[in-house]
Formats: structure tokens, sequence, C-alpha cells
């Protein structure tokens, strides 16, 4: 029994801070009048805050620690500063959305930090162990969240979200389980090791490992396990679709990153294959079936689906050592680039969504741009960005993303993902044809947090994208580390 | 070695057969005569009545949860209690922590009423 060292608290620094954060704001949090809710939500986003700076101050940092359970590098924290922006995009998105539709908790926000502190944890996580208990505390509190408007919707969204995850939760505790009888380790640095020295039987790591993909493949809605996105993020409240979008995924992505390039690079010619076939699949699938949606929740549900696959195809080449580096970086990069038009778009879905779930129909979208000028530009480049058309930061993710796939010689997935961007501009220009050229008189409610969200996003989807290549070297860099 | 598990396939086998063979011949060779009360469930004798399955007022499922709550504390517990000296002052503060997370969890139930059966 090791006692632990300075060193061991330094690597797990912002995600205890976090984790303590919320625990001790649960408390206050019983205190606070239903009324003065706000409190909590400002508490929560100083935690958030303080945390961030942090691990700003954590960037070049480098130590394992927690016998090696738990890394911190470039990677860990470029996850971490990333997860923690979308907590507070969470939070700023919620305040106003909960008092609207008369679900003000501040459990909201309570579990919102939880579920982040896991998705921290999951980028750090250097351990099998660690990276399934990290996947119970992001999830568990995501099902809550999907169920806490206590709508029938929203409580079908909870428990479908709680019945699948938990399934998907057990693939990931067989595979990791059939991985440590395979090498007798859950540590991935022991388990390359042991793969590496071949003294392992390859049979059944390559299941562990293949399990293990099918439960990260459920948490990031890549078919064919996307099954559960479109009805969890309909019935969802909106707020919480955003935070679960953007942060299951990045959590989800992260850590399939560092388990696949740490532990099983020698598995690589099994699972490259495999990884294609996903990743064509989901991106054919996920825009296919956005075509036919006329909700504009279940559209971005698709759409996530189908982002999902251009982020695997990031992670197709990850044996090559050669490409790797750069393909992964080019995957952080459009992680950033999904989660900042992510919270965009649905930002503007918030403005216009109305009590009894009115106001979802793409339809609903018809005239914005004659009485909201502003907030229908803001749409209008979150769905440029989403088809990946210029000026807009997912133009340059996609340019990054096709060039790593080619670079690694799978011109055939590249061309799968052009194709398929260019069928989705179908279903993402007609929200912006309903609101240039269509007449209609839509509502939209003005919070002065979800305005300045939505603003943010629209601006830096735009201004970053004329200077990518600093953001581009801040993944490359962190990869690389 | 695995000559040795022989005897106990064989008699697995024979004793699955032999329950085959009985319900077989009882199903070939037995008189039926069925009638509703015969095909009525089994409720020690009486005349059943309502649902098989009742509905449960929610709050026995707050009392399970804290259940589990204490539970669990109790089951992390022994193996501490039993490698206490070798765990020292380490063990001792591990386990200060887990409670006062378990103590945050019991506040917050309380001061929300999950104590309270009114």
């Amino acid at each position: 029994m090791t006692t632990p060292t300075y060193t061991d608290f330094y690597t797990l620094l912002p995600y205890l801070i976090l984790t303590v954060w919320a625990c001790v704001l649960l408390l206050v949090d019983l205190f606070i009048p239903v009324g003065r809710k706000g409190i909590t939500a400002f508490l929560a986003a100083l935690g958030i805050a303080v945390t961030l700076g942090f691990s700003i101050t954590q960037i070049g940092a480098e130590s394992v620690g927690f016998s090696s359970m738990v890394a911190l590098d470039g990677f860990s924290t470029f996850a971490n500063i990333l997860l923690l922006s979308s907590g507070l995009f969470g939070i700023a998105l919620a305040y106003g959305y909960t008092q609207r539709f008369n679900m003000v908790r501040g459990e909201y926000y309570i579990l919102l930090l939880f579920s982040v502190s896991g998705m921290m944890l999951m980028a750090q996580a250097n351990d099998l162990i660690i990276v399934f208990l990290a996947l119970e505390l992001l999830s568990i509190p995501l099902y809550v969240l999907s169920a806490i408007s206590r709508k029938l919707t929203s409580e079908e969204s909870g428990v479908k979200y709680f019945l699948l995850g938990a399934f998907a939760s057990g693939f990931v505790v067989y595979g990791t389980a059939l991985i440590f009888g395979a090498t007798g380790s859950t540590n991935l640095a022991a388990i390359f090791a042991q793969a590496a020295a071949g003294v392992t039987s390859g049979l059944l790591l390559t299941i562990g490992a293949a399990l293990l993909l099918v439960g990260f493949g459920f948490k990031v809605a890549a078919a064919p396990f996307h099954m559960w996105t479109p009805d969890v993020y309909q019935g969802a409240p909106t707020s919480v679709t955003a935070f679960m979008a953007a942060g299951a995924k990045i959590a989800g992505f992260v850590a399939l990153f560092r388990v696949f390039a740490t532990a099983f690079p020698s598995l690589a010619p099994e699972l490259t294959t495999i990884l294609w076939a996903l990743s064509a699949v989901t991106m054919i699938l996920g825009n296919l079936t956005a075509i036919s949606q006329t909700n504009i929740k279940r559209m971005l549900a698709y759409s996530a689906i189908a982002h999902a696959g251009y982020i695997l195809m990031a992670f197709v080449p990850y044996g090559n050592a050669k490409v790797a580096p750069t393909a992964i970086a080019a995957g952080l990069f459009y992680l950033v680039a999904y989660a900042v038009s992510n919270f965009g778009s649905w930002g503007v879905v918030i403005a216009l969504e109305k009590a009894e779930g009115k106001g979802l129909e793409i339809e609903d979208y018809a005239g914005l741009a004659k009485k909201y000028p502003a907030l229908a530009a803001a749409m209008t480049v979150f769905m440029l960005s989403l088809i990946g058309f210029p000026p807009t930061l997912g133009m340059v993710g996609k340019f990054y993303l096709f060039r790593s796939a080619l670079a690694g010689g799978f011109p055939g997935l590249a061309l799968i993902g052009l194709v398929t961007s260019l069928l989705s501009a179908y279903y993402y220009l007609r929200v912006v044809v309903n609101m240039y050229m269509k007449e209609g008189d839509p509502e939209i409610e003005r919070e002065p947090w979800l305005a300045l969200t939505t603003g943010f996003t629209a601006i830096a989807t735009v201004v970053v994208s004329f200077v990518p290549q600093f953001l581009f070297m801040l993944a490359y860099t962190a990869v690389m580390r | 070695m695995l000559l040795e598990y022989i005897a106990i396939g064989v008699m697995i086998l024979v004793a699955t057969l032999i329950a085959f063979i009985a319900i077989g011949l009882g199903g070939l060779f037995g008189p039926k005569k069925p009638s509703a009360e015969k095909d009525t469930p089994y409720e020690s004798g009486m005349n059943p009545y309502g649902e098989g399955t009742r509905r449960m007022p929610v709050r026995f499922y707050l009392v399970a949860v804290l259940f589990i709550l204490f539970d669990i504390e109790v089951v992390f517990f022994l193996p501490w209690a039993i490698a206490f000296r070798q765990l020292g002052l380490f063990g001792l503060l591990e386990m200060v922590i887990f409670i006062v997370i378990l103590l945050i969890g019991y506040v917050y139930a309380w001061k929300k009423g999950a104590l309270e059966w009114e």
C-alpha cells in the first residue's frame, strides 16, 4: 500500500476540484430557496471556471498518478479544457430554459457538474477500470438529467437511455474482463506491452477490444449502436440534449482515442477494417435518415450520428504510426468544431421552442430571417458549419479529416465522407431555406445567457476558421506529448 | 484430468433423462380432466383475487435506495476492519473520505424529506 504523493493529487487535480465542489454544492443547494436557484447555477459555473483555470495552468504538464491508473498529458488537458467549456455552455443554455419550462431544480446543475467530472476522469483514465468508473460517473447523471423535466416524453427518454446505456456498459465490462484474461492487466500500457511481446491470446484480446468498441460506439452514437439517439435527444429537455450531444460524444471519443492508441496498436490490422466499416455505415446511415426528418431535434440527432461517423474517420489509421498523430489531432479539432456548432444550433432551437413541445418543427423556422435577422444568420452559420461549407470551422475540420484519411491510405472513406457531406447539405439547407425564403411569424424567447452562447459560438465558428492553424497546432501538440 | 469428470457428466445426463421420462410418462398415461377451478393459479387453497402485479407506494423505493447506501458502506467496512493495522493512517483517511461522501448523500436525502413516511 503506497501513500499517495503530491504528484498523484496534481495529476488528478482538476477532477478532484470539480467533484469536491459538486459534493459541497449538493449540500449548499439544500439551503437555497426554490425561487433563487440562480445562485446554484452561478456557483456551479464558478466551480467549472475555477477548474478550467487550474486545467489551463496544467498545459504542458505531464505525469501519471495513483499507481499509473490516471494520466495527465497534453491530450487529457486539451480534452479537460474542451469538456469544461462544454459544461459552461451547458449551464448557460440551461439557466433560462429551466425557468421557462418550469423545471428549476438545483440538482440540474449539480448533476451536470458530476457528469463533467466523469468526462474528465474519462479523458485522464489510463486503466480500463478507471475507464469504466468514468463511464458510469458521466452516464448516470445524464440518465437522470434526461428525465428531469418529468414530462412523459422526458421520462421515456431517461428510461430508454438508462436501459440501453446500462446494456452498453455491460459490453465495456465484459470487454475489460476478456482483455484482463488475455493480458493479466487492465493498465493500458501494460496491455500494450503484453500484446507487443506476443505472449497473449490474440483472439481473446481482439474480442475484448471489439466489445470495448461496442460500448464506446454506443456512447458516441455510432451506427449500428445509434438506435437510442433520436428518441433520447428528442425526448430529453433541449438544454440537456445540447450538453449530452457534445459532452458524451467528446468523452466517448477521447476514451476511444486513448484506449486504442495506447493499448491496441498491435491489433490495428484486424480493427482497421471494423473501424472503416463503422465510420462508413455511420456517415451514410446518419445522413440518409436525417433527410426525412421534419422535427428539428430529431434532425439534429441524426446529424449527431452522422458526425460520429466523420470523427471515427480520424481514427481508422490509428495503427499507422506516421499518420496517426495528425489523424487524431484532426479528430480532436473536429470535436472542437462540432461542439461549438452543436451548442450554437441547439441554442437556436431553445430560443424557438415553446411549451407543450411547439416550435420544434423545421417549418416553424419560416420567416425567421425577416423578423430576427441576427438569430437566422447565426443558425445559417451553424448549418453551414455542420455541412462543412466555408467560411466555417466545420469546413476546416472536414478538410483535416479527409486529408488524414487520404494520407492513411483510405481514399474510399474520404470519398464516402465527401459524398455524404454533399448529401447532408439538403437537410441542413432546408432549415436555411425555411428561414429566408418562406413566410411565417415565429416567436422567440430572449434570454441574455442564451443570446450570449449563440452569439459567441457563431462568431467563433467563423473567426477561428480563418486561423485554424493555431487550433490545429494546439491539438497536434496535445497528441504528440 | 478431464476423464475424472466423466462420472459427473454421466450422472447429469442420466438425471436429466429420468426427469424427462417421468414427466413424459405422466403426460402420456395420466388422465386429463381440465376445469376452470383447476386452471386457476394456486394461492394456498383460497380463491385468488386481484392482479398478479400490485402497485407499491414509491416510498418503498426510497427506503430501498437508502438501504443500498448503508449496505454498501458496511460491505466496505468489513475488509477495512480486517486490514486496519496494515492500512494504518492512510486507510483511516480513505475511510473518512468514503463516509463523508456517503454522509453528504444522507444529509441530502434527509433534508429532501426521504426519511418521512407521510
